[in-house]
């Protein structure tokens, strides 16, 4: 196991990670000297209070920040010192989004929602971006929603939808930045596993909770508080998500 | 020497490649424009309206504008053509002015000596007017009579519908012929008879009708141009107005347009010279053309066209404001779509292509409309108001394209705003 380990190759690789918000009178220090990588096919939980740096780091992993110091590789690339324009291409094409608010453009249907990263590469044709918005939502089991509005849609299947979308520019890492925030337990499950399904056929995911029952599903837990790495742990019994819904009582009955 | 060659080729065709991944690049960013814009078809229509609006008037006022002036430019070109006339001027008895055209100083030998000695002029005729009584048989009427030579016919491009002109010894004899209008013949003639070659008195002088003139309806000042009688210059002279020398009204025809200018010139310095004028006085005697008459009434309606094309693009421009209003809404509004878009991939640079897209469409789209409009109104302008109204091509270019100058000018600052978002601060938007 461990042996494999040390094969696997490196996604993320971070060193001396700091991020300094400069708020004029005070300066605010989100990370404080982060070191961890996460390797290919890792399911990772980052946990942690709000104000630990967590949702800082995810930015700065998701290349939506640069960070005030420290060495950032993603996919063997130094990202930390990339432009505007450099990190919007990586985002693009190395980095799939997962919102707790979906954001899901209103009035635009499924399919056209999916294809959106697909519209930023020009290398796509109008052809593959249809069929593989429609692989993609196939992976989430929404092919016969292809059609529907976001608003036509329940809370999870929208989350589908968004990770459809995640996964359509074939990410190195998924990024899900507290995914089930915004939904019931039952709905959370079967999110979770569409990320576990995801995870097994070789996704690197990392994901932003602070539910310490939600992070029971990742193999790995990194625990943040003041911009630090507190705790890292690996999760023992991994949780599985098929058969945590199992157990829940019937939807008819909690419903009531 | 190949190597290099097939290098070459080989950039050449990444050149290619790039360029063609750009096109669709364009290709991709009009499609989400157009879509952004499909979902939101009530706000783009609404956008669009003052585009619409100001293209329409723009064109349909330019076509109004255009159309008078068409009209006015007609008009006068039936005054005839490369039309020159002098009229004698006004005289001061004792420092007091009497009417212009009252002085006598123009006489036969000023005809005679222009004629000999301008070479820009092709037809020369002096004028004689009169008016009265004019009987035949039974009915009467009340006509103005114009004393002309026969060249007079062809400077005012006016034509014999039956009969015949004026001949050399009609005007030598001082003949008692005449050329009727038809107003005239309708009114002295019932419509069997044919008034070739019918006797009428004119003032009690007997007269015989050698001619009919060809219709040519209402003139520039709504006067009817077929109430009128020709007779030979002589004939209304002597015997009309019991004048042998002076000369109330001269027409000249230049030999073509270009040359008005050079024959008003030489008409100006012979006459002159004729009555002893320096160039810095004032002659008695007044020369105008017809590109001056022109001139005149088209300053006027060129003024018109401005002021109601000036109104127009205010119209045009505050339909553009209109565009950066909702479009400025529009990026707040979808902060997080621009947030979203970014965290997928979107640069600056594409996020303000497509608002700028957006907006140049919205124009575009309301200029097409809004030039169908406009067309369509000016032709009810023609059939219902009966106004005369010309559609030119290029006041629907010009207008077309000022919307489309609009829509970027005030796509702009909009798009900017846009490009310029944070992406993680654009998320969290709420």
């Amino acid at each position: 196991m461990k042996e494999q380990d040390q094969e696997r190759k490196k996604i993320i690789s971070v060193s001396n990670l700091s991020k300094i918000y400069d708020m004029g009178a005070v300066k605010v220090h989100a990370l404080r000297g982060i070191d961890m990588d996460i390797k290919e096919g890792e399911f990772t939980a980052i946990m942690g209070h709000s104000g630990s740096g967590k949702s800082t780091l995810l930015n700065i992993l998701g290349c939506l920040d640069v960070p005030t110091e420290g060495k950032y590789y993603l996919d063997d690339a130094d990202v930390s010192h990339l432009n505007k324009n450099q990190l919007a291409r990586m985002r693009n094409r190395k980095i799939g989004f997962v919102f707790q608010t979906y954001n899901l453009l209103p009035r635009t249907s499924a399919l056209e929602n999916v294809e959106l990263p697909m519209l930023y590469n020009p290398d796509i044709r109008r052809k593959e971006r249809k069929d593989r918005a429609m692989n993609s939502l196939e992976l989430v089991g929404l092919t016969d929603w292809s059609g529907h509005f976001p608003n036509q849609l329940s809370g999870g299947q929208q989350q589908r939808v968004a990770i459809a979308r995640a996964l359509v520019n074939d990410p190195v890492i998924m990024l899900a930045d507290e995914p089930t925030g915004n939904l019931d337990t039952r709905t959370s499950f079967e999110v979770m596993e569409i990320f576990q399904e995801l995870n097994e056929k070789g996704i690197t995911i990392a994901l932003v909770t602070h539910e310490a029952d939600i992070s029971k599903f990742a193999s790995r837990n990194l625990l943040f508080r003041d911009g630090k790495i507190r705790k890292e742990t690996v999760t023992e019994n991994i949780k599985n998500a098929r058969e945590e819904l199992e157990k829940l009582p019937p939807e008819d009955e909690e419903m009531e | 020497m190949n190597e290099k060659r097939r290098r070459r080729g080989d950039e050449e065709i990444n050149e290619l490649i790039k360029s063609l991944y750009k096109k669709m690049n364009l290709l991709n960013l009009f499609v989400i424009a157009l879509r952004s814009l499909n979902k939101n078809k009530i706000r783009s229509l609404l956008t669009m309206l003052g585009i619409i609006i100001g293209v329409a008037s723009v064109i349909a006022m330019l076509a109004i504008g255009q159309g008078s002036r068409d009209s006015i430019e007609s008009q006068i070109s039936g005054l005839g053509s490369n039309v020159i006339m002098v009229f004698p001027g006004a005289t001061f008895r004792g420092g007091v002015a009497t009417a212009a055209g009252s002085a006598q100083s123009l006489e036969m030998d000023d005809l005679e000596a222009i004629r000999a000695s301008c070479t820009s002029v092709k037809y020369i005729s002096p004028v004689a007017r009169s008016n009265g009584q004019i009987i035949a048989g039974s009915n009467n009427w009340n006509s103005s009579i114009r004393g002309v030579f026969n060249e007079y016919l062809d400077i005012r491009n006016i034509e014999v519908e039956s009969g015949s002109r004026f001949s050399e010894t009609d005007e030598k004899r001082a003949s008692k012929v005449c050329i009727i209008g038809q107003t005239v013949a309708e009114n002295l003639f019932d419509e069997y008879t044919d008034p070739v070659g019918e006797k009428i008195r004119i003032n009690k002088i007997p007269f015989t009708v050698i001619g009919l003139l060809n219709e040519k309806g209402q003139g520039g000042m709504g006067e009817d141009q077929d109430d009128i009688i020709y007779a030979p210059f002589s004939t209304v002279q002597r015997r009309m107005r019991g004048d042998r020398q002076n000369i109330s009204q001269i027409y000249i025809s230049a030999v073509s347009e270009e040359k008005i200018e050079l024959a008003s010139e030489e008409i100006d310095e012979l006459l002159r010279a004729r009555k002893n004028i320096s160039k810095y006085e004032d002659p008695p005697f007044n020369i105008r053309t017809q590109t001056e008459i022109v001139e005149m009434f088209t300053s006027t309606s060129n003024t018109m066209m401005v002021l109601l094309a000036g109104i127009a693009s205010i119209s045009l421009i505050v339909g553009g404001i209109g565009i950066m209003n909702i479009m400025l809404v529009s990026v707040t509004e979808r902060t997080r779509e621009i947030g979203l878009r970014m965290a997928v991939g979107a640069r600056g640079k594409d996020i303000l292509r497509q608002f700028l897209l957006e907006a140049i469409l919205l124009s575009l789209l309301g200029g097409l409309i809004g030039a169908a409009f406009g067309v369509l109104s000016s032709r009810l302008f023609v059939t219902i108001m009966d106004w005369p109204v010309t559609v030119s091509s290029y006041s629907v270019v010009l207008a077309f394209s000022f919307a489309f100058i609009i829509g970027v000018f005030f796509g702009w600052y909009p798009a900017g705003k846009a490009a310029r978002l944070i992406p993680m601060d654009a998320l969290r938007f709420e």
